[in-house]
């Protein structure tokens, strides 16, 4: 009999989960019946779930148990429960990327990192929600309503990833999937208290991802500990001959350098541009307090001017729309998803048209419009075109930088959660939000957030981003796990044991 | 060359909807009109940019063709492909007429 019971199971980290499964102490069953248990109990709250498979959990949760009873050794998240964000295909399993265009419909294939995650015997709970195709920093342009922060219910939970990261913060699922095209993993981590990390562009396949922006799209880990991030990047990482932007090199061993938790002797950028109007006192307060931290821990700060990153939100908000109205052009109500309007003497055109106005929501049309007309001749070379070329400068001042330090830290977002409501028909105010992230996705780079504190001015969440160059992802798991343990040493626990008992 | 003083005018607005296949209604053409001016004056920014010898990136990472051997594999079946579709009839997609009245 086992000594752990249900609401013990669902605060442990996933590497405890694993090792407990391992050991004997309770079947995979029992954990995956435990998590189901708690979103039963929490979910009509916080509504991190868009759909809960409990057939098909508990089915991969009994087959790790059947296969550890014949003797077979597993992977080291066997057994452990993962939250799915709804972008990610799962065959048999509904998939709505938070559109009203896909309502229902059913995959009758797996991405890639599904495969893997059922491969490494992770146990898919079930799929989160998001933003409409993963446009937005709230997650209320949900066609299923908003996710709430497990923090403050009132409050957003960043987004487009807020289910997934809401699922983590209320201890529904110790591990989830995210997706990140400027900023969709690492900003619902920073105002949730939790762990988020957007590897290296190719590092992570995106074959099943629903496409947003495919130059900028890239899905990563979410957890509570630095340590369960790397596990779960380990098992997601590498090269797939289905994505032709797949890196085909080694994944650096994050989990080691998850677990090295030493700084010594790193250099570590601030860039300057990360600072000043728009941010709030008591996210500025705790992002020094964190470089203080570094330099305790034996980190030399070195100051980074990066010019054109002030420039990387406008070069954004025309690059993803343009890529995002040529991607969304697939919903055309012929081959899958919703078709409004076939009365037998509409066209083709005039169906397509009268599905996509009744599927997508206000902000998936805002950003096809405003990709159209970035991409109309007559305004190419002024928008798409010239932000194209900031781009290029982006990518240059992160090269400058990585010239003179190993990593570069900053806060994830600027503000603490805001209210649900506050930014929904102010477009501008929402896409400030990714201000520090949406630079890492231009460049291509690997970059993390974690848990920095909470802002003395109300109490919630503040992110600690953390920027490495291409392909050298383990840095952040070696600057993450260092600062996250430092941080847990000073207050006696992790941050998100904070949160309050929903 | 392009203004991007950007407002932009409902019957802009109705254009774009149209090349995006978006089938409007009156509130949101007047709804849109305001909201896009924002935005379009807000990322016009870019324009500060000097970048006239600056290369445009499209892409994080160089990209090349990459070519899969040509050997067959499994794909869907044709009742997987279909399993989604709005309407299907003898085995095929059903899609509305594709031609004019007079066609």
């Amino acid at each position: 009999m086992s000594s752990l019971v249900g609401t013990d199971l669902v605060r442990l980290t996933a590497a405890e989960t694993a090792r407990v499964i391992a050991d004997g102490e309770v079947s995979a069953v029992e954990v995956t019946r435990a998590h189901l248990d708690r979103i039963g109990a929490v979910d009509d709250r916080v509504h991190a779930f868009l759909h809960v498979d409990e057939e098909g959990a508990l089915a991969a949760a009994l087959a790790v148990d059947e296969r550890r009873a014949a003797g077979e050794t597993l992977g080291p998240l066997a057994g452990v429960p993962l939250a799915m964000k709804d972008v990610v295909t799962t065959k048999g399993v509904p998939t709505t990327a938070g559109s009203r265009l896909l309502e229902g419909w059913v995959p009758p294939y797996d991405a890639t990192v599904t495969r893997l995650v059922r491969e490494a015997g992770i146990v898919i709970l079930g799929k989160t929600n998001m933003d409409e195709f993963a446009m937005g920093s709230s997650t209320e342009h949900s066609a299923y309503g908003p996710t709430h922060n497990p923090w403050d219910l009132s409050r957003i939970p960043g987004g487009s990833g807020g289910g997934s990261a809401a699922a983590v913060a209320s201890f529904e699922a110790p591990l989830a999937i995210g997706t990140d095209t400027g900023g969709s993993i690492r900003q619902p981590a920073a105002v949730t208290g939790t762990v988020g990390v957007k590897p290296t562009y190719g590092g992570v396949s995106r074959f099943g991802l629903i496409a947003l922006a495919s130059s900028l799209d890239q899905a990563g880990p979410c957890a509570r500990t630095v340590l369960d991030a790397a596990l779960l990047h380990a098992a997601i990482a590498g090269h797939d001959p289905l994505d032709s932007t797949s890196i085909d090199a080694p994944v650096p061993d994050v989990v080691a350098a998850a677990r090295s938790q030493d700084v010594r002797g790193m250099r570590v950028g601030v860039v300057k541009q990360f600072s000043g109007e728009g941010y709030q006192p008591g996210v500025e307060q705790r992002f020094r307090e964190s470089v203080e931290l570094l330099e305790e821990l034996g980190a030399s700060i070195v100051e980074i001017d990066a010019p054109h990153f002030a420039y990387a939100l406008p070069a954004y908000y025309l690059i993803l729309p343009s890529e995002a109205s040529s991607n969304l052009a697939r919903f055309d109500g012929m081959r899958y998803g919703l078709r409004v309007g076939d009365d037998g003497t509409a066209s083709a055109e005039q169906v397509m048209a009268i599905t996509r106005d009744a599927g997508f929501g206000a902000e998936a049309k805002r950003r096809i419009m405003i990709g159209t007309y970035a991409l109309s001749s007559g305004y190419y070379d002024a928008y798409y075109g010239q932000a194209q070329k900031v781009r290029t400068l982006v990518v240059r001042d992160f090269e400058r930088a990585f010239e003179q330090v190993d990593v570069l830290v900053s806060p994830t977002t600027p503000t603490t959660a805001f209210p649900i409501g506050e930014r929904i028909d102010d477009p501008m105010s929402m896409y400030l939000a990714d201000l520090c992230t949406i630079p890492s996705n231009l460049a291509g780079n690997a970059s993390m957030s974690i848990p920095a504190g909470l802002s003395p001015d109300d109490g919630l969440p503040v992110g600690l981003q953390f920027i490495a160059p291409p392909l050298a992802d383990d840095r952040l798991y070696r600057v993450g796990g260092a600062v996250e343990a430092a941080l847990a040493d000073r207050w006696g626990h992790l941050l998100i044991d904070q949160a309050p008992e929903l | 060359m392009s203004d991007t003083s950007a407002s932009i005018s409902r019957d802009e607005v109705a254009h774009l909807a149209t090349l995006a296949r978006l089938a409007l209604t009156d509130d949101e053409l007047d709804r849109y009109a305001g909201q896009l001016g924002v935005i379009l004056a807000s990322v016009a920014r870019v324009a500060e940019v000097a970048a006239d010898d600056i290369p445009p990136t499209s892409h994080a990472l160089p990209l090349t063709n990459v070519m899969r051997d040509d050997e067959v594999r499994p794909g869907l079946t044709q009742e997987e492909a279909l399993a989604g579709a709005p309407a299907a009839e003898q085995g095929r997609f059903r899609v509305p007429r594709i031609l004019g009245e007079e066609a």
